[in-house]
């Protein structure tokens, strides 16, 4: 893990000057590797693009000036780099516990679901009550989730690979279930749910825009998780599990209850993205809420090196990727889903430049 | 609810539970090669998702059935080159390159369906059941086992296939020490690299072959996301069937049922249940396998550890 070795004392850093200038090395450094990988994407999809007929440059460039015009559409990718940064914050955690969460898609779905039941139910409910209501309902959903994979790994060491997959499935499934029967809006045409109680909407922040809250409680907690994993006892802990199961048992430290924490982390940072897509973009909850905005999240955290802060800036560079899809989309005509393979291969170009160098062994407890 | 009880029923679930676990079976017995050498390929869906759109692909373009599963399976093992490459050369973590291996698949190919297929909407020809004389009229028999297509039967072959080569040749026995011993391997002389190497490309090859299956001997289109959650459950059948290619082709008839039950019992309006539970049916099992089998301590060694030489 590339943090342990910025963390030992060193007892010859006397120099002011020195540290000054060694920070600034790593953190040009911890910039420099992440933007390398994400050009080398970006230019593998515009050479997939010009192969299939696409003027790649100019797609690219339409879609940066695009994205990036004025207030709405900054605001655009704002709002859409909430489930992302809230996701990819969330994984952090649990990638640096050495949990491969991989279901924050069906985590997002099951807090979408509780803050909708909990959204539509309490008439006459001050927001200032209501909106911390909604979040937290969505929360606690996506832990209780995610926690579903964990306790199976804990206690019966079920890979959680697979399971938060297949419970990626089943949520999805469940929901379908939920907008065509119990929660189905009857007056609607669509397989839908009613609308919630305007009291329990995400106040928006920058009117006429659609951004709310919810990107000030991401960055919010983008810097908590980062005090949490770098700067707490318990967050170390969580690290020392991902690092070497058996080491950290040795030394006394519960592994199962930190497999725990981590992956109940990430699953209440995911379906907390899903309580802001109903209660803030959609206002309502369909089959469809989520473009694949949990599995995107892999892709900020890996970016991100697993640092919340980064997660901040990579969530924000995919929104603006996002954003930019769904503009080639209308005006070019190029698959919005250019975005995964752009995504895929941000994954490998970071492998690729060493910027992650991950310690498979540990992974084995 | 008569209609469950009939033979014909019986006769119908059996057929399409070969059927549907003929993917599984292909990915299954392709990751058990992968993983008896150590490597643990999460990307087995984005590589049957490969399979899937280049053998649809070959065959809307050239309409020859051999040529399109050729070529599904040369793509599967190209993709499995990429990923030997990252995991076993830049030592990269296997399920991070795994993860961009699914992202990859399912970007490049609903990428490519979009681009050039996707208003065509033209099916290709599939491959035809087999009309066996003598066993294909059977009652109930022939129903069940006799009317398949040639994939299918491939099948039994390839599961005799990975018998054989596993543990009847010496590159099957090397290839299972790399996984439990790969010290042992490089002291003899032999590349862990190179047989790590030919396990993933032995593997990908079948899942995209799994793949191919999908769209030229299932059904005869390809859509966005046609493997729909094969692949992972392919793993859990590898771990369910402890890394034997006869357990794999078992436990992957196990799921082919959950799967034809799930289609056949939809077909039931009698039966008061919605369809999102049988929906749900093999997603859940999976998970029900998983917590039954627990970690005997029969894993391979070394998955998941890339081996870096003394």
């Amino acid at each position: 893990m590339a943090n342990i070795e910025n963390e030992r004392p060193r007892a010859a850093d006397t120099d002011i000057m020195g540290n000054a200038m060694s920070m600034l090395v790593r953190i040009a450094q911890a910039i420099a590797l992440p933007v390398a990988a994400v050009l080398v994407a970006l230019i593998c999809g515009g050479i997939l693009l010009s192969l299939n007929g696409f003027n790649g440059w100019d797609v690219f460039s339409v879609m940066i000036v695009g994205v990036l015009q004025d207030t709405r559409s900054i605001a655009e990718i704002l709002l859409k780099s909430i489930p992302l940064i809230l996701i990819g914050v969330g994984l952090c955690v649990a990638f640096r516990c050495s949990i491969w969460n991989i279901g924050a898609e069906g985590q997002l779905y099951a807090g979408a679901v509780a803050a909708t039941i909990v959204g539509v139910a309490f008439e006459g409910l001050t927001p200032w009550i209501y909106v911390p209501l909604v979040m937290v309902a969505g929360a606690l959903a996506g832990a209780a989730w995610a926690g579903i994979a964990g306790l199976l790994k804990v206690y019966f060491r079920a890979s959680e690979i697979v399971t938060t997959i297949m419970l990626n499935y089943i949520a999805l499934i469940g929901t379908s279930y939920l907008v065509t029967g119990p929660l189905r809006d009857a007056a609607s045409a669509y397989p839908q749910s009613a609308r919630l109680l305007k009291e329990a909407w995400m106040p928006r922040i920058l009117p006429p825009t659609r951004l709310h809250i919810g990107i000030l409680v991401a960055v919010a907690l983008a810097i908590a998780f980062y005090v949490f994993l770098f700067r707490s006892s318990a967050g170390y802990a969580v690290r020392v599990v991902g690092i070497n199961a058996n080491a950290a048992r040795y030394a006394g430290i519960n592994v199962g209850r930190n497999i725990m924490i981590a992956i109940c982390i990430s699953g209440g940072m995911a379906g907390l993205a899903g309580a802001f897509e109903v209660a803030g973009v959609t206002r309502r909850l369909y089959q469809n809420i989520s473009p694949g905005y949990g599995f995107e999240g892999i892709a900020v955290a890996l970016l991100a090196n697993n640092n919340p802060i980064g997660a901040i800036f990579s969530g924000g560079l995919f929104a603006i990727l996002r954003s930019g899809s769904e503009l080639m989309q209308i005006t070019a005509q190029v698959p919005q889903v250019l975005v995964s393979v752009i995504q895929g291969m941000v994954i490998l170009s970071v492998v690729a430049f060493g910027v992650y160098r991950f310690r498979s062994a540990s992974r084995s407890q | 609810m008569e209609d469950v009880a009939t033979l014909g029923f019986i006769a119908t679930t059996i057929g399409a539970t070969w059927r549907l676990a003929t993917p599984l079976i292909f990915a299954a017995i392709g990751e058990v090669f992968s993983e008896r050498a150590g490597v643990l390929n999460i990307g087995l869906e984005g590589v049957m998702l490969v399979g899937a759109f280049v053998g649809f692909a070959t065959m809307f373009a050239y309409g020859s059935l051999p040529l399109g599963l050729a070529s599904a399976v040369a793509a599967g093992a190209v993709v499995g080159l990429l990923f030997a490459f990252f995991t076993i050369t830049i030592k990269a973590d296997q399920i991070v390159v795994g993860a961009a291996i699914n992202l990859l698949g399912m970007g490049l190919t609903a990428f490519l369906f979009r681009t050039y297929f996707v208003g065509t909407g033209r099916g290709v020809e599939i491959a035809q059941p087999l009309d066996i004389p003598g066993l294909s009229d059977l009652p109930f028999f022939g129903e069940a086992f006799f009317r398949h297509n040639a994939i299918v039967y491939s099948t039994l072959l390839v599961v005799v296939l990975a018998v054989v080569v596993l543990y009847k040749t010496s590159f099957g026995l090397t290839l299972r020490a790399v996984g439990e011993h790969p010290k042992a391997v490089d002291v003899v002389g032999r590349s862990v690299a190179a047989y790590r190497y030919g396990a993933v490309m032995i593997g990908t090859g079948l899942a995209g072959l799994g793949g191919a299956f999908l769209t030229l001997g299932h059904s005869n289109q390809f859509v966005e996301n046609i493997t729909s959650g094969r692949g992972f459950i392919a793993l859990a059948v590898v771990v369910f069937a402890r890394w034997s290619p006869v357990g794999a082709f078992f436990v992957a008839m196990l799921f082919g049922l959950f799967y034809a039950l799930q289609l056949q019992l939809q077909a039931q309006p009698a039966l008061n249940i919605p369809y999102q539970a049988l929906q749900a049916l093999p997603y859940v099992m999976t998970i029900v396998a998983l917590v039954m089998v627990r970690n005997k301590g029969d894993t391979p060694k070394m998955l998941g550890v890339p081996y870096t030489k003394a």
